[in-house]
């Protein structure tokens, strides 16, 4: 087996040297009658087998690199430059343990050290963690800071155009607990109207969940006044070009930061990004990298503020998170470092321009509609057949229009959720916009 | 170890100290040795009420982390608000200006229960 | 090692450089709202070689098992095959879409049916949810489902969980997540949990236990069936965290002992890389009462065709989509290479190295429990006077070896948790062995050599106290 090097000769030695006669001694502690069970798992196989299975399994998915794709919702498709993959694929990245030993670690200790200050920049906060599960639990966790943060406070304001998904995720991990988790249609303003002293909490989505941008000046100064934290939940992308949630006043900002240098994966390993103002910082969940000197002055960094961490504290930890998304926040490091502050805002610039020729040319097209409002690279377009089949029939010709929305909301089945990024070829937009007028005449 | 002979202990560590119609209360030299590098302290509010033998704060070193509890019952008046920037003042200071809060308490004779200070070293000496 | 200190990109940054060249814009452009958009974005500038060499070096500071042997204790610091490297970039799994529909993407649901399916097996559970992140994931997943089955069964007021006090501390930390209490029993005099204590804790207020076997001390809690039907006859369920299942997978399926609900940590295990602290996959397994309440959704066999379900009273989703699936690839082939067979030799030979290593360094590095371990031990570093376990550690990195877990589990003081793994030949484990003996020999006769150590890094030790004092958390220019 290549896994594994002992030698019968290597046994034999070492089990004289234990004093047993066989390795099965060495298990005399477990049960008889449950020992070495027949677990009906098949035998194992060669590399060259095992490959040949799994490539055919892996060809039975529909991909991104042979289709038109404007397929979004909260997983999208960006350009990653060849850098990144090969950096973070090197053997001294990919197979090292959480930097418990600095002097050992500096490499990733570093390289978390530049996320944290390029993250911070992006989102505009004064600290950001070594990352979370995807963008849905690293607010789960914010949304649980600001709960624990003020034992009377239950109420959390969420927007109602949350990514569905996430909602879930935020029912599951407040099940246990006396919170009140209450929506809010239309913009953030329209939120301030719930504020009551019992509010923990105003999360708002930059964009929401329908690629809407609302207008959040002045949201933070109200949540503020009536006591509470104003959590912003963010597209990385977008903040290329837009103001960040922190000049915005947020106190605590989320994102889902796949987009930037990670592949859609089919929906993970993501990376749940999370920054938070500089009062905040021993309160948030998470790994955090510090600089600091050794004996000699020279510079180096630490794990730091380890005593809010579970293996301090234990059932007094602000979380129970252990291992993160530590190779996918380093993917996004060498993909913020290549693209740097004019490639990203190039970029966005992209997604941007190209979004909005995809509206308007599907809105030409007769019986479909873009819904209104300022949108970044996603926007919902009304169709006069069911979104579903359109999008089946197209998926069938190698495009994939967007996401159906009945697939979250029984009642919206001519709505379709499009996504528009860099990716997309004006020839590709006209071929979605063509498809989509001959399958709807 | 220093011992402030004019505190009473609580064995969980804390001293207190009249100061006039208030107590002072930090931590002993005993246990900001045990702790090493103080690197943060988290006190309460003022105005705070909180019952005997109740965690008030934290204390924090670099890999551990330690409730304070009251010794007495009572409500918090001041904190010592120079233990932001400086911490390591408990380490340094722990009867003098590496106090924590002060509070009134809600019953003064509770002071009469606590360890004396030869009781304390005591105590500390078994550990 | 690379010693040679590194800037950080802020320095290496210079105006107007971009590392990547990107298409230019081919559609009419849209006027953008140009109150809405930043002032400026501070990232930095560079070319694209200036950031290969950066990461290149960088990675040059690190240990990895690539390039180390890593005796990481509870970590399972394994080989990490390069075929699962290969197997996960595929196209047709990195470039498709958790949304595409399920007739879209048959090939992800039927290799998630495929896993979900061996994991089971391995465990003896009937099934299993793919979608927690992390072990700590896994282990909050468990909880939530131990107090959903006490809420439907009219036990609502079951809310407290024993953890002993040998526990990882993401099991205390997830009770509480959960909205659960945590009440903690001491081990006994063999590590073990302690019965009495155990019995002591069991009262209407039980929901469950959370118990690690084998436990972090190393070897297996002869007891557990006895202390599953404690618990389950005072009305609690048993949560197993599989944190030490290389230990065990194919030489006993824990269902079998009373376990209600498990994880296994695929990056430790099933030979998943830890990426420099994830990703991870918690995978949770279930016996019958609690398999309708697993996260989800999970692959399921529908006819002819794969189809992603939530289960009948599913806690619900614990992240968006399905899990870290670029990792669930790396697992199955890792499975499928060694197969029902090779599981089995893998647990055999990393309770051999682990012994083997024992009974080589027991005499010189004291075990405070010093029972046949399983596929990891716990000695002790602090024999002479003066040197404690971190100088142990710390004078390992010189002689190159990644130091093994030290200071956990709490309950052995100055812990050194050696965890060999089955990958590691005999020459590797004797040149361990080797310099652990050395080491102690330059503990009593020149302990300056630890207490300086190491000395060949890119940085000694590093003053923790002032950056915990007054954090510096990003670059400040």
């Amino acid at each position: 087996m290549p896994f594994i090097a002992n030698t019968d000769a290597d046994r034999k030695a070492m089990l004289d040297t234990i004093g047993v006669k066989s390795v099965d001694e060495l298990f005399s502690d477990i049960p008889a009658v449950n020992r070495f069970p027949q677990l009906g798992l098949d035998k194992g196989l060669s590399e060259l087998e095992v490959m040949r299975e799994i490539e055919s399994l892996a060809a039975r998915n529909l991909s991104a690199n042979n289709t038109a794709w404007f397929l979004g919702a909260g997983a999208y498709n960006h350009f990653i430059p060849a850098a990144v993959a090969a950096l973070a694929s090197r053997g001294e990245f990919l197979t090292a343990y959480t930097p418990y030993q600095p002097e050992v670690s500096q490499g990733t200790l570093q390289a978390i050290f530049e996320y944290q200050s390029m993250a911070g920049q992006l989102l505009g906060m004064d600290a950001v963690n070594a990352s979370h599960y995807d963008g849905s639990t690293a607010l789960a966790e914010a949304i649980l800071m600001a709960y624990n943060l003020s034992a009377d406070r239950h109420r959390i304001l969420l927007p109602a155009a949350l990514h569905p998904e996430y909602k879930e995720v935020l029912r599951t991990y407040f099940e246990a607990f006396e919170v009140e988790l209450v929506e809010y249609g239309g913009t953030p303003k329209d939120g301030l109207k719930l504020l009551d002293d019992k509010t923990a909490c105003l999360v708002a989505a930059y964009p929401d969940f329908e690629g809407r941008i609302h207008e959040l000046s002045g949201v933070a100064d109200a949540v503020h006044a009536a006591g509470g934290l104003f959590i912003v939940h963010a597209d990385p992308i977008m903040l290329g070009l837009f103001k960040s949630p922190g000049e915005l006043g947020a106190d605590i900002v989320t994102a889902e930061g796949q987009a930037l240098g990670n592949a859609m994966n089919y929906g993970g390993p993501f990376l749940g990004m999370m920054g938070v103002t500089q009062k905040l910082v021993r309160k948030m969940p998470g790994r955090l990298v510090g600089q600091t000197v050794d004996g000699q002055g020279r510079r180096g960094f630490v794990l730091t503020l380890s005593a809010r961490e579970q293996h301090i504290r234990r059932e007094k930890a602000v979380s129970n998170i252990c291992s993160n998304q530590g190779l996918v926040m380093l993917m996004t490091t060498i993909y913020l470092e290549l693209l740097g502050k004019n490639g990203l805002k190039q970029v966005a610039e992209l997604c941007w321009h190209k979004a909005h020729y995809a509206a308007k040319e599907l809105g030409k097209i007769p019986g479909c509609k873009v819904a209104d409002g300022l949108f970044f690279k996603e926007f919902v377009v009304q169709t006069p057949r069911p979104a579903a089949e359109i999008a089946e029939q197209l998926e069938r010709r190698g495009i994939v229009p967007g996401l159906p929305l009945v697939r979250y909301y029984k009642e919206r089945s001519h709505e379709l959720l499009v996504c528009v990024t860099e990716m997309a070829t004006k020839a590709q937009i006209d071929l979605l916009a063509s498809a989509l007028k001959e399958v709807t005449a | 170890m220093n011992i402030d002979k004019n505190a009473r202990y609580a064995a969980s560590h804390e001293y207190a100290l009249k100061a006039g119609d208030v107590f002072v209360v930090g931590i002993s030299d005993h246990a900001q040795s045990a702790l090493g590098d103080i690197v943060f302290v988290e006190l309460p509010a003022v105005g705070k009420t909180f019952k005997q033998g109740e965690a008030f704060g934290v204390i924090e070193s670099v890999k551990a982390a330690s409730d304070v509890y009251l010794p007495m019952a009572g409500t918090i008046t001041e904190v010592n608000g120079n233990l932001e920037a400086d911490p390591a003042l408990v380490n340094r200071e722990p009867h003098g200006g590496g106090w924590l809060i002060k509070f009134k308490a809600a019953n003064p004779a509770d002071f009469n229960a606590l360890l004396d200070a030869a009781a304390y070293e005591t105590e500390a000496a078994k550990e | 090692m690379n010693l040679q200190p590194e800037l950080l990109v802020y320095e290496l940054s210079s105006p107007g450089r971009v590392g990547v060249a990107l298409p230019d814009c081919d559609v009419p452009v849209t006027a953008l709202p140009t109150a809405l958009l930043r002032a400026e974005l501070k990232l930095p500038e560079l070319d694209e070689l200036t950031v290969v060499r950066h990461f290149t070096r960088l990675s040059q500071k690190n240990f990895s098992i690539d390039t180390q042997y890593y005796p990481l204790g509870s970590c399972t610091m394994k080989y990490n095959p390069k075929v699962n490297e290969v197997a996960a970039s595929l196209p047709g799994w990195r470039s498709t879409h958790p949304l595409v529909g399920a007739e879209f993407s048959q090939g992800a649901i039927e290799l998630m049916y495929r896993l979900q399916d061996s994991l089971n097996k391995i465990g003896g559970f009937v099934a299993g949810s793919l979608q927690p992140a992390a072990g700590a994931h896994g282990e909050l997943a468990g909880v939530l489902m131990i107090r959903a089955v006490q809420v439907a069964r009219g036990q609502a007021q079951r809310t407290t969980m024993i953890v002993p006090d040998s526990a990882h501390g993401t099991n205390p930390a997830t009770c509480t997540m959960a909205g659960m209490k945590v009440v903690t029993i001491a081990s006994d005099s063999d590590g073990a949990i302690d019965l009495t204590a155990l019995k002591a804790a069991c009262n209407d207020s039980l929901a469950g236990i959370m118990i690690t076997n084998p436990s972090t001390i190393g070897v297996f809690e002869r007891n557990m069936k006895q202390i599953a039907d404690i618990v389950h006859a005072a009305g609690g369920l048993v949560y197993g965290d599989g944190a030490n299942m290389n230990a065990i997978a194919g030489i006993l399926r824990p269902a079998e002992l009373g376990i209600d609900v498990m994880h296994y940590n695929l990056h430790k295990t099933f030979s998943t890389p830890h990426g420099g602290g994830g990703p991870g996959v918690g995978y949770v397994g279930a016996a019958p009462s609690l398999a309708d309440f697993l996260p989800g959704p999970i692959a399921v066999k529908d006819g002819n065709k794969f189809v992603m379900r939530q289960p009948a009273k599913s806690i619900g989703r614990l992240k968006a989509f399905y899990g870290n699936f670029g990792v669930l690839v790396r697992a199955y082939t890792y499975i499928r290479m060694l197969g029902g067979d090779g599981l089995r030799k893998m647990a055999e030979n990393a309770v051999l190295n682990a012994n083997y290593l024992k009974a080589r360094l027991e005499k010189v590095y004291p075990v405070k429990y010093p029972r046949r371990c399983m596929h990891e031990f716990v000695a002790m570093g602090n024999f002479v006077d003066g040197i404690h376990t971190l100088d142990i550690a710390k004078r390992l990195i010189d002689y190159g070896f990644h130091p093994p877990t030290i200071y956990f589990p709490l309950i052995v003081p100055e812990a050194l948790m050696i965890e060999p793994t089955e990958t590691e030949n005999k020459e590797t484990l004797d040149a361990f062995v080797e310099v652990m003996l050395k080491i102690a020999e330059e503990a009593r006769a020149n302990p300056e050599l630890l207490h300086d150590a190491p000395h060949h890094t890119p940085v000694g030790r590093l003053d923790e106290v002032s950056a915990a004092r007054n954090p510096v958390l990003c670059y400040r220019g």
